[in-house]
């Protein structure tokens, strides 16, 4: 697509994407470029030289237990903050859409928890189950629960994909609401004619005609557990324990500059930069689908 | 009522809502037990938190905890703090609009050489976050001298493309009409970019800066490398200092009031710019 009227100049608009260039270029580009040079070398035990190794960082990390194991970790916990944060907006949408009035009101007591930054809401979970002061973790004591997220893997994993789920409802809540209103209701009351039961509509009209929204926010979810969770590991478990909860991303930090180990650093940043190379494909030809519908 | 009765015969009535209402109410409440929650303890004393189960309901030392929070802190003042994360906050969402609208215009607008290169080349920038690259960048605004600074809070995070490819987005559909008419009444591109498509974009704008002011405020893994000196903390990575290393048990009625103080800025401008969030998120999302 291209602009018919255009003006006549060539210093002005050059000028124009200088700011943006430069910025982009030296924050961007440069380091970007920097962790692919430096996922070639490793740094000789004094920081003095850099040693040439190939492709020995990505042999290494390939072949590497914890790598390997945060890999499946990663896996793990998106795919339960995906299910989780999606199973509950989905559930909580389709009640709000029910409603002839006040939809607008439940929308705003929803939306916020999205605006809470997630070292925060980190905090705040952590708060709660705290191995010594937690309310949650007093009460489930009081019913014979022992909780520890501080000692048990499980219960640590589960602490950090009930947090990092909390905040997106709201994102994934609004998405769902906007895709449930956007169905015509026509078809919905014609299939209740025809005797469908509240399950039956769901199952064969509302939910068909919700995936564009559904993978979308697939896509979307997927992405934010892998990277946008940072400082919800970072103020919960610190990657623990015994690194159950160390996702990528995490890994890339710990690696970097809590071990300074900047090879196998840079190499792991690679490996997330394919990633999410292949995440925005993936995204972007589904916009485009969406746009043809 | 007579608006019940036309809304069709899929709404649920009696029973079914209230049932419906309960559930809504379930789940509302689940998402505010964590905020209820901190902000309880944001009012009572140590004591009455280290000796669980803590109280549900407020106590009384609403004034001491936040005056104690926002003055002297932990670390540093969360006054200080916030000051810190909203200019923060206010230069990624400022900085990054002003400079994606003159690149948008540039590239909608003029042929110039390297313009496709330019356009793959911001393109390529899109949803790669910066704790992607994150030792590298680290390196580079140390070699700029930028630890510790503002401009090494703001300028790393503005270094992405996503608001440029909107305001391209809206400029493509901006009808040619408009700068037919301003080039023949012999209007300097410039003129028509102030006069005439900033105007216009305003929604846009506002749209993309509710976005972009809460991207900036939450930020935490970057403030946690670049700011070592706690005068320079963010609020959102502030939080997590305050909690002592060792065994010693964390002074929980600051730290909650803290994270209270950290919810307020990004809240409010989600709920009060509630409409143009929507658009913005689904603009730019979608």
């Amino acid at each position: 697509m291209e602009k018919r009227v255009t003006f006549k100049g060539m210093w002005l608009p050059l000028l124009l994407v200088l700011p943006q260039m430069l910025i982009t270029a030296v924050f961007f580009f440069y380091p970007a470029g920097q962790a692919v040079w430096q996922s070639l070398f490793i740094p000789d035990p004094f920081g003095l030289s850099m040693q040439w190794v190939g492709l020995g960082n990505f042999e290494f990390l390939l072949s590497d237990p914890y790598y390997r194991a945060s890999f499946a970790t990663t896996a793990v916990f998106s795919i339960l903050v995906t299910v989780v944060s999606m199973g509950v907006a989905l559930y909580l949408a389709v009640l709000a859409d029910r409603l002839i009035k006040g939809s607008g009101t439940y929308r705003t007591l929803l939306i916020w928890p999205y605006a809470v930054a997630p070292a925060v809401a980190g905090v705040l979970w952590l708060f709660m189950f705290n191995t010594r002061v937690g309310v949650v973790t007093w009460y489930l004591g009081q019913l014979g629960y022992d909780w520890n997220h501080v000692l048990n893997e499980g219960e640590a994993m589960g602490l950090v994909v009930v947090a990092s789920s909390w905040g997106r409802v709201s994102y994934n809540f609004l998405f769902f609401l906007a895709g449930l209103q956007a169905i015509p209701k026509s078809v919905i009351e014609a299939a209740a004619i025809d005797g469908a039961r509240f399950w039956m509509r769901f199952r064969t009209i509302v939910f068909p005609l919700l995936s564009p929204t559904t993978f979308f926010l697939l896509v979307v979810n997927i992405v934010y557990a892998f990277f946008e969770t940072f400082g919800v590991i970072h103020t919960i478990t610190s990657g623990g324990p015994q690194q159950a909860t160390t996702i990528l991303v995490y890994k890339v930090y710990a690696d970097g500059f809590v071990g300074q180990d900047l090879g196998s650093s840079a190499a792991q940043s690679v490996i997330l930069l394919l990633i999410v190379s292949v995440l925005t494909v993936i995204q972007f030809k589904f916009i485009e689908r969406r746009v043809h519908y | 009522m007579a608006r019940d009765a036309n809304a069709g015969m899929v709404e649920r009535r009696g029973a079914g809502l209230w049932l419906t209402h309960l559930g809504l109410i379930i789940g509302v409440a689940f998402i505010f037990f964590p905020i209820w929650l901190a902000f309880v303890a944001s009012t009572v004393t140590q004591p009455e938190i280290v000796r669980p189960p803590m109280p549900l309901w407020p106590g009384d030392q609403f004034y001491e905890n936040y005056s104690k929070a926002l003055t002297s802190g932990i670390n540093a003042p969360v006054a200080r703090m916030l000051l810190n994360s909203a200019i923060m906050a206010l230069g990624i969402s400022l900085g990054k609009i002003a400079i994606s609208l003159l690149s948008a215009f540039a590239i909608v607008y003029f042929r110039f050489p390297g313009r496709q290169l330019f356009f793959w080349l911001i393109f390529l920038t899109l949803m790669l976050p910066v704790e992607v690259r994150i030792v590298p960048t680290y390196e580079v605004a140390a070699n700029f001298g930028m630890l510790n600074s503002y401009s090494g809070l703001i300028f790393p995070l503005i270094a992405s493309a996503t608001a440029t490819f909107l305001f391209r987005q809206f400029f493509m559909t901006v009808p040619d009409e408009l700068a037919e008419a301003a080039r023949v009444d012999g209007a300097r591109p410039m003129r028509f970019f102030v006069d005439i498509l900033l105007p216009m974009s305003r929604t846009n704008v506002a749209a993309l800066f509710v976005i972009l002011f809460i991207y900036g405020w939450n930020q935490y893994l970057w403030p946690l490398l670049i700011t070592t000196d706690p005068s320079m903390n963010t609020i959102v990575m502030g939080i997590k200092q305050m909690f002592p290393s060792g065994d010693d048990t964390a002074d929980w009625p600051v730290i909650m009031a803290t994270s209270i103080l950290a919810m307020i800025p990004p809240v409010v401008v989600v709920i009060g710019m509630q409409k143009l969030f929507i658009r913005g998120l689904v603009d730019s999302e979608k």
